[in-house]
């Protein structure tokens, strides 16, 4: 099919819709209303489910009620939104409910600001919702890539039963470039949800019940360590990265979603100086690709990470690195997007980076 | 010999965790027996919220889902939106419904959703402790509440009924009590009458419900059932507050 110029949260919203999506539960927030715009529209003409919630904290309930229901549904929303959402998606987590969550990140913390930014990397992968739970994020850099995980995420949601985020900044939601709706989706084997309430009329015999109360400790403890195990396979079928110019670097980057972007325009500029970088680009934030780093050359200068926050994937990049390189770190907040000229500056000038 | 009373095929065969003298269990058996009775047992869907009768999803013998403190009728929403053909209900309390989830609550009943509510109005936080509600009446002493609630300190207790019959999408909403037979009565064909309007697709509906905390509120199971008539229903009036299928509404 031909290409098709697309706004990122329009592509969304679209992608979404061809990924199966049954319900969709938001809540205005800036800088992610278009998808929920497009969807009002489209859903509804589909005899599909939109509502606009009264708030962050009851459309991510919703999202809990329609996905123990055993439908493919989904919420989006930014940052300071995201922060209300936390309590629902540890129950949803702990109740082992497959669902979407989008997040557009804004610049924080607080109200911040409405800009691009990455400040909301510990709150996808460290979560700010109560226990032990994961979700799996993943953080495109393209509008193609995006469309590509959205379609492909209400699988993973579902083999998995577990959320899944999809990560990107207002820039990825804003921009606008040329897409390929059609390319095709990995096929899985999803079972039957056997274990969704439907009424008791559709499993006689069987109550079926979403649930995350385990009052009796031992229990409790079998049932994260049961997570746990989930999680485990998951960081060992679904971590995804991308390895780019890692033939004898000087240099390895490693940067994501936007900032990735932005580094691969310094990285051609950095090879006109004649100086060689690669990059890490981690495409999951969680399950983290640690694994990559092993693949790091042993004479490199240095790791750059670089971010739109203030260094918080740079926590995940120093445990990889386990001491091996010198880290040096790059990031600009608030909303506040580099041009590819600083990061060439920042590997120049790498010494004076130095984290780690 | 025949058998002329037995337990609910709508409740489940787990014990139920309620206080001796606390009326969950009373209304337990009027929803149980309500479902069974109109047939629609088999697609309810119960929603458990937090406080006392969070382990309501063990209760009831349908399909449940256990909802974050306030968020049952989000929760129900979600549901009922993507099964429109099946029964939904919210088991809340006043902790749970009048305060920490009053928003959810309210939104849900304006969109007129579909959905059965039982609100259970014990004027105190029992699962926790015996903590003042928003119901709690003027006076009443509670372990946050230790020389009475006051009214400049923590304003009147909230009449939900009385707010709610304000809003458009409610298509059902009566206060009743169970502090009496007659009174047991009453709510059961209030509770069928709601289940029955959300059979019939009519919109909101819900059934607030005056009950018993006789350990938190230190008094005995019996005094417990006085101190509903004498001093709790002289606060929240008895009575249906809004029904859309009588023709004088």
């Amino acid at each position: 099919m031909a290409k098709v110029l697309m706004k990122g949260n329009e592509a969304i919203a679209l992608a979404a819709i061809k990924g199966g999506i049954d319900a969709f539960y938001g809540y205005p927030i800036t800088p992610q209303n278009e998808i929920s715009e497009y969807l009002s529209k489209h859903m509804i003409e589909d005899g599909r489910v939109f509502l606009q919630a009264e708030s962050e904290v009851s459309a991510i309930n919703m999202v809990y009620g329609a996905a123990g229901a055993g439908k493919r549904v989904m919420t989006s929303s930014s940052s300071p939104g995201i922060a209300l959402k936390q309590e629902g998606i540890s129950y949803i987590a702990a109740a082992e409910l497959p669902c979407v969550i989008v997040s557009v990140m804004r610049g924080g913390p607080g109200l911040g600001g409405i800009q691009p930014s990455q400040g909301d990397y510990y709150q996808a992968t460290r979560g700010g919702g109560n226990g032990d739970y994961k979700l799996i994020v993943y953080a495109p850099e393209s509008i193609q890539e995006t469309i590509d995980i959205m379609k492909e995420s209400f699988d993973i949601a579902d083999y998995y039963r577990n959320p899944v985020m999809v990560l990107v900044d207002g820039l990825i939601g804003q921009m606008m470039e040329s897409v390929d709706l059609e390319k095709p989706v990995k096929e899985r084997f999803l079972p039957e949800k056997d274990w969704a309430t439907t009424g008791t009329r559709n499993h006689p015999g069987r109550r079926n019940v979403a649930n995350s109360l385990h009052l009796d400790p031992a229990l409790l403890e079998k049932h994260n360590f049961h997570l746990q195990e989930k999680y485990n396979l998951i960081a060992k079928n679904e971590t995804k990265f991308e390895m780019v110019n890692m033939k004898d670097p000087d240099y390895v980057i490693v940067a994501y979603g936007t900032m990735a972007r932005i580094c691969r325009s310094a990285i051609e500029d950095l090879a006109e100086k004649g100086i060689n970088v690669g990059m890490i680009r981690p495409i999951t934030l969680m399950p983290y690709p640690k694994a990559a780093f092993a693949e790091i050359p042993e004479n490199i200068k240095g790791i750059l990470c670089c971010e739109l926050s203030m260094g918080q994937m740079l926590d995940d990049v120093l445990i990889s690195n386990k001491g091996k390189h010198k880290v040096g770190f790059f990031g600009r907040a608030g909303g506040m997007v580099p041009d590819p000229d600083e990061i060439v500056d920042a590997i120049i000038n790498f010494e004076s980076k130095v984290v780690k | 010999m025949a058998i002329k009373y037995e337990k609910s095929k709508g409740l489940t065969d787990t014990p139920l965790t309620y206080c001796p003298g606390c009326t969950h269990g009373v209304v337990h058996k009027l929803v149980a027996e309500s479902l069974v009775e109109l047939g629609l047992l088999d697609k309810a869907i119960a929603i458990a919220s937090v406080g006392c009768s969070v382990f309501s999803y063990q209760f009831f013998n349908c399909d449940a889902q256990q909802a974050p403190h306030g968020r049952a009728c989000a929760e129900a929403t979600g549901i009922k939106r993507v099964l429109p053909d099946n029964i939904v209900f919210t088991y809340q309390g006043d902790g749970d419904l009048a305060s920490i989830g009053i928003a959810e609550t309210i939104h849900a009943a304006n969109r007129g959703e579909n959905i059965t509510v039982i609100f259970i109005n014990n004027a105190i936080y029992g699962m926790t402790g015996g903590q003042m509600a928003p119901t709690s009446l003027i006076g009443q002493k509670t372990t946050t509440s230790q020389d009475g609630r006051s009214v400049a300190q923590h304003g009147n207790p909230i009449k939900i009924s009385e707010m709610f019959a304000t809003i458009e999408g409610v298509a059902y909403l009566e206060r009743v009590s169970v502090h009496d037979p007659k009174h047991v009565i009453k709510a059961k064909k209030a509770i069928k009458k709601a289940f029955q309007y959300q059979e019939e697709k009519r919109g909101f509906t819900m059934i607030e419900i005056i009950s018993t905390c006789p350990v938190n509120w230190g008094v005995k199971p019996t005094d417990a059932m006085k101190w509903v008539a004498s001093d709790m229903i002289p606060v929240f009036p008895l009575g249906i507050f809004k029904d859309k299928g009588d023709k004088n509404e």
